[in-house]
């Protein structure tokens, strides 16, 4: 118990998995209205057996795939929180139906750096104060990445519009603002 | 149950006629959120969203087309000349995330009253294009929302497209929430002046059951405007906000009370003029 | 059943908490009063960290409540049978299947785990359910049927007193009296005026989750998001029936808290489904049904007159305030005491008639949050402020300076300030911060809408607003009053580690919501050991309390158990290298042998022994409980030393304001506040700015809408909290006085941003529209259907 990541995700997501591909105790008694899909999440296909035709991308995500990075503080489209990429565009996964998300790439928070690194702007965050409780952060790190490479010079206004669907409510946002300032100092090299 | 995803609209049609039970699902900003809060339990479904036709926009003749699964962020961006006020009003829906996914095509059929392109839709007085394995037919948005929520769509039918006149002239999009960014509106505003036409239309959200188009004030407007110079008398434009708050029919409700989103309507009607003509 | 939990242990590994591709630093360098890093921040970033939401087991079951409609019911009858007989349903309970103790409280048990026969609240639990998945869960809930009588709610708190009592405890929580001077003093000028404050909701980001796993010896382990993991225990074994050891808990990934996880929402349901079906439950609120499941802000209703000299000085202050406690107690009587005890605000009031009230109704429960009473005393005593040097023509800021407590003073409640008061240096520093610069003229300035009262929704332009400025002052209490025993525990273990470096561990039951403690017990153990590598064990009731995260308390108390475990790590240590050294160990050792830089230091440099050599393979553990000077209790007229210490802030803020929509973009707050010593600068400044934030939010647009009893706007849709373009840029000065008495001189730092923001926005509307704003959030109508609008 040395690791400095959190230990049993990893263990935690291969077995939501492989209980998945065993029958999904989690959804047997739904097999009369259930539907069997795969989705390609961060590069990989992963396999949806009898699963709730009303579950959401972020369902799916959390607790059939073992992804709980995406997280669920509104399921409204409100906060933000489970952003993610769908073919490459920023969206709310609780907003999803996960059973249309066939045939899309899903990238979620941790598919941006998959090994032990970080990404510039999770290290960013991280060195800027930018992370309190943390509910919040996977989706602004997955919305942040989304803005730095569609507008890498964004000022701070834009930077504003484009996390103001994010709410986070320990930070009041000075650090976040500040991290993504930080990375894009560091992207242009006018950082020492 | 199934979910079918059809790619062309032809597809949409069978699809739907297959399963005429079916809830169609397009970028699934509301209907995912009523599945959400158990409001809404789908049994079969048919998403639109791979639909690439769709998603197109075009200026055709003199009439503007714009795909049901156009999004909101499309709108805000690639509009943003052509339709300012739809533009405008596009940017000032939910967040970022759901600018993305949310279209014009599930705005007009959920047929909120807080639907933020609606008042601009209803100001350009556009159509709604439903298909069915009948054809197609065009409503009148007028015609399409029926009361709050609720729309004249048949079984069977999809949205493909919103049509309305291309026009000329300055347009306004104004919009009243309590919050600087994501919020439903209290109320807002959409105006046209069109110069060709000389004629002033604009709607209101979030004042009345539907998009709520205050025809005594246009007419008294269209006629006092000196559309040369594009000015008019301060006294006109007062007059002019006035009839548009009598015709509000508001609510009170947690958002916000009646006499304040009357109050709005005066004070963005006379805002929009004021700045169109200024323009 | 093995519990397969993804992560019990959020924060257990912690080393190396340097980023991976940043030099590894020396533990002087992360110690007491530096930026160092979040122990728990990589795995936050990368979304691997585990909140209760993400717990998962072989073979869990999905816990889902039934609650209420109704704001004030009888139930009649509740037949479980049809969601008994859905398949996937494992288990349906009520009243009748609590074991032990029907009801449950954090300081009087007055909620009944379910409701039997009474409904108090709209969303008051009356059943829960165990199902396959949570589809099946929600559909069982809904095939419960409950006949319910609708009866009579009481909703209005001042009718409450007198009205038919809701509870047999009846309807007054609490009526406090201050009664401090001279009660017949009158002073030259005197000001009046009544103020409200909304229903506040800590709108925590992640949503009440829990999971429970039956153990074999038939107690139960609940993994759970909580600010205090012995008061829910002690209250969670009491209505299961069982001895406190067999529950045991075990903290989680908090996602904030802000005073709405004191209080027990599913922790005893979710015991009781698990221990019914013998299977791992795991709960989890939605965000609707996370605002019937927690207690919110107090609303308060309040009238002050305050008299004054016609030089500015304070003669006297009556007061009057009204809190709504909703339907159960939770902390209603901790609430109003605080808000009775600074009622006055942080000045010198000679003479002060306070009485407070807080009451039972049919509205929602009420309990904690950031601020406890503060919040909406200082919302009051500050609008009187500004009212006050208006009427003496004074400055208003001069007006406060001039009354500004310092140390030494004595307080309403006839309590000395023994520590540091540096009120008059917050108002100062908040004060010299520049003005945002004006924009350019009428019509003039920037345009882009996103910097105009409205941003997108482009309703205003720039000849449409007004600007002004704002200021507020406020102070509470650190810790918990009134007498009550307050302590924490920690545990410091320093031993050997696998790769010969010495490694400490701590063990420490304070609850991690977000503030960060968990970085600073690494910085006070670094500091104290001089050890680098710091591992915190997993928070959880193996080890004594720690008491709540709340009241600011944590830094002091629990700071304080950690150090002083450290530091009797560190004696046994040095008694240990005394005496294989032969070195005199009695009295005079710390003469002799000292720990500096992490190695143990002979006298005079006589030798010099790294940690892992001075450990000679034998790990040394010591645990402490750390507790404040004693308070005590109030007497009949609001007197005595109630308190420990005082944190102060103050803040300016400047606002543009639509006056004719009543639209407001606050665009700079500035602060000073009262740190005592900052142990860990970046983190002080992330609370200031979270604080303010809520501040702001409270002043403008955050208020749970109740009418007749219920919530309508349960929601993110229409609860709204302020996004990134509602945030203005904050510029904070620390005060840094060390308060004598506590770990490192530090203050607590988590709740004055949240006081005086408030009233200094509210200020600044008023400033920009001259209307007399005396209610809280100001809503767009109170600006722009007023009267006095020009």
């Amino acid at each position: 118990m040395t690791s400095d990541r959190n230990p049993g995700y990893a263990e935690a997501g291969r077995s939501q998995v492989e209980a998945a591909a065993e029958g999904a105790p989690a959804g047997s008694r739904l097999t009369d209205e259930s539907e069997s899909y795969t989705l390609q999440v961060n590069g990989r296909e992963e396999s949806v057996k009898a699963a709730w035709l009303g579950e959401s991308l972020l369902y799916v995500l959390r607790e059939r795939l073992g992804l709980p990075g995406s997280k669920n503080a509104c399921e409204q489209g409100e906060c933000g929180s489970c952003s993610v990429f769908l073919d490459g565009t920023l969206v709310v996964s609780c907003c999803v139906l996960a059973a249309d998300a066939v045939d899309s790439e899903v990238v979620t928070v941790e598919g941006l750096e998959p090994g032990d690194g970080l990404s510039d702007v999770q290290q960013h965050f991280l060195d800027a104060g930018a992370v309190q409780c943390g509910f919040c952060t996977p989706g602004l790190i997955v919305a942040v990445h989304d803005l730095l490479d569609r507008v890498p010079d964004a000022d701070e206004l834009t930077v504003r519009e484009a996390i103001s669907g994010n709410l986070c409510r320990c930070t009041g946002y000075g650090r976040i603002l500040q991290a993504v300032v930080d990375v894009q100092r560091q992207r242009a090299g006018t950082q020492p | 149950m199934t979910v079918a995803r059809p790619t062309t609209l032809s597809q949409a049609v069978d699809a739907l006629a297959a399963m005429p039970d079916a809830q169609l699902l397009a970028g699934g900003t509301d209907f995912m959120v009523e599945v959400n809060f158990g409001h809404r339990r789908p049994t079969d479904v048919v998403a639109l969203r791979r639909v690439a036709e769709l998603r197109h926009h075009a200026t055709d003749g003199d009439e503007v087309v714009l795909g049901a699964n156009v999004t909101y962020s499309q709108m805000q961006t690639e509009l943003a000349e052509a339709l300012p006020a739809l533009a405008a009003a596009a940017r000032t829906v939910g967040s970022p995330q759901i600018r993305n996914a949310g279209t014009i095509g599930g705005n007009v059929a959920t047929a909120s009253p807080a639907g933020d392109t609606l008042p601009f839709l209803a100001a350009v007085e556009a159509d709604v294009v439903l298909a069915s394995p009948d054809g197609t037919r065009r409503l009148p948005l007028a015609d399409f929302i029926t009361a709050a929520k609720r729309t004249a769509i048949q079984p069977g039918e999809v949205i493909s497209e919103v049509r309305f006149p291309a026009v000329r002239g300055p347009q306004q999009f104004l919009k009243v929430g309590t919050r600087n960014a994501m919020v439903i509106s209290i109320a807002c505003c959409a105006m046209v002046v069109d110069t060709d036409h000389r004629r002033v239309r604009c709607a209101f959200g979030s004042v009345a059951a539907r998009p709520l188009r205050p025809t005594e004030a246009e007419d008294f407007i269209s006629d006092a405007l000196d559309w040369d110079t594009l000015d008019a008398e301060t006294n006109a434009v007062d007059r002019f906000a006035a009839l548009a708050a009598a015709a509000a029919e508001p609510i009170t409700d947690h958002r916000g009370t009646a006499e304040y989103r009357r109050h709005t309507v005066k004070v963005m009607a006379r805002r929009a003029l004021t700045r169109s003509l200024r323009a | 059943m093995k519990p397969v939990l993804s992560a019990a242990a959020p924060f257990a590994p912690t080393a190396p908490t340097a980023p991976p591709h940043s030099d590894r630093k020396r533990s002087t360098d992360r110690g007491v009063g530096t930026s160092s890093s979040r122990p728990d921040g990589i795995p936050k970033v990368k979304g691997q960290f585990a909140f209760s939401s993400d717990l998962w087991a072989d073979g869990m079951l999905w816990g889902r409540t039934l609650r209420s409609p109704h704001p004030s019911a009888r139930i009649r009858d509740l037949d479980t049978e049809a969601a008994r007989r859905i398949p996937g349903v494992h288990a349906v309970l009520t009243a009748d299947d609590v074991p032990g103790e029907p009801n449950y409280g954090l300081e009087h048990a007055d909620q009944p785990v379910f409701a039997s026969d009474v409904i108090r609240y709209q969303g008051e639990a009356v059943a829960a359910v165990a199902a396959d998945h949570p589809e099946i869960a929600w559909r069982a809930v809904q095939a419960i049927e409950v006949d319910y009588e609708p009866t009579a709610a009481v909703v209005d708190p001042e009718a409450a007193i007198d009205a038919p009592p809701v509870h047999p405890d009846g309807n007054v929580f609490r009526h406090l009296t201050i009664r401090h001077g001279d009660l017949e003093a009158t002073g030259e000028v005197t000001v009046e005026g009544a103020y409200a404050v909304g229903m506040q909701d800590q709108a925590f980001l992640g949503p009440e989750s829990g999971m429970a796993i039956p153990g074999d010896d038939g107690g139960v382990d609940l993994y759970i998001s909580t600010q205090w993991l012995h008061v829910d225990r002690d209250q969670v074994a009491a209505c299961l029936g069982l001895a406190p050891e067999l529950v045991r808990l075990t903290l989680s990934g908090v996602g904030g808290a802000f005073g709405a996880r004191e209080d027990v929402s599913l922790q005893v349901h979710v015991c009781l489904l698990a221990l019914r079906t013998g299977r791992a439950v795991k709960m989890l609120y939605s965000r609707e049904e996370s605002f019937f499941g927690h207690v919110h802000r107090h609303p308060a209703r309040m009238w002050y007159r305050h008299h004054a000299n016609s030089n500015g000085d304070l003669v006297k202050v009556e007061a009057r305030l009204l809190l709504d406690g909703g339907a159960y107690a939770s902390s209603s009587t901790a609430v109003i005491a605080n808000a009775a005890c600074f009622s006055c605000g942080p000045y010198r009031v000679p003479n002060a008639h306070i009485d407070a009230w807080v009451v039972r109704t049919n509205n929602p429960p009420c309990g904690a949050m950031r601020g406890f009473g503060a919040v909406q005393a200082c919302f009051g005593h500050e609008s009187q402020m500004d009212k006050l040097a208006a009427a003496l023509d004074m400055d208003p800021v001069q007006l406060r300076l001039r009354n500004a407590l310092r140390s030494g003073d004595e307080l309403i409640t006839g309590q000395h300030i023994t520590g540091t008061a540096p009120a008059r240096e917050c108002i100062e520093a908040a004060v010299a911060h520049p003005l945002p610069p004006e924009p350019t003229g009428k019509g003039g300035g920037p345009d882009d809408p996103l910097l105009l009262p409205g941003g997108a929704g482009r309703t205003a332009d720039r000849a449409d607003v007004r600007r002004g400025v704002g200021f507020a002052v406020g102070f509470k209490n650190l810790m918990y009053s009134e007498g009550f025993d307050d302590f924490s525990t920690a545990a410091v273990r320093l031993e050997e580690g696998v790769n010969g470096e010495p490694v400490a561990t701590v063990h420490c039951a304070a609850a991690e919501v977000g503030q960060g403690f968990v970085t600073l017990a690494q910085q006070i153990v670094r500091s104290v050991l001089g050890v680098d590598r710091v591992v915190l064990r997993a928070a959880d009731t193996r080890v004594g309390s720690a008491g709540s995260t709340s009241a600011s308390r944590q830094t002091w108390m629990s700071g304080g158990a950690v150090q002083a475990a450290a530091l009797a790590v560190r004696d046994s240590l040095l008694e240990r290298v005394a005496e294989a050294r032969g070195v005199e160990v009695q009295g005079a050792r710390r003469k002799l042998l000292t720990l500096r830089n992490g190695e143990v230091v002979g006298v005079e440099g006589r030798f010099r022994l790294t940690l892992t050599d001075a450990l000679g393979g034998r790990p040394v553990e010591e645990v402490r409980e750390y507790r404040h000077a004693p308070t005590m209790p109030l007497d009949d007229d609001g007197q005595g030393d109630a308190h420990v210490s005082y944190a102060f802030a103050a803040h300016r803020a400047v606002v543009d304001v639509d006056p004719e929509l009543g639209l407001i973009r606050v665009l700079q707050i500035t602060t000073g506040q009262d740190v005592g010593k900052a142990l860990n600068p970046l983190q002080v400044t992330g609370q200031i700015e979270g604080g303010i934030a809520q501040g702001l939010g409270l002043a403008v647009m955050e208020e749970i809408v109740v009418d007749g009893g219920r919530i309508r706007n349960p929601s993110f849709t229409d609860y709204l909290i302020p996004t990134a373009l509602d945030m203005p840029d904050v510029q904070a000065t620390l005060i840094e006085q060390p308060e004598p008495g506590a770990p490192f001189g530090a203050k607590g730092v988590g709740e004055p941003p949240t006081i005086s923001s408030t009233p200094a926005v509210v200020s600044a509307i008023r400033a920009a529209t001259g209307i007399d704003l005396c209610r809280v959030p100001v809503r767009p109508d109170d600006i722009a259907l007023s009267e006095r609008t020009p």
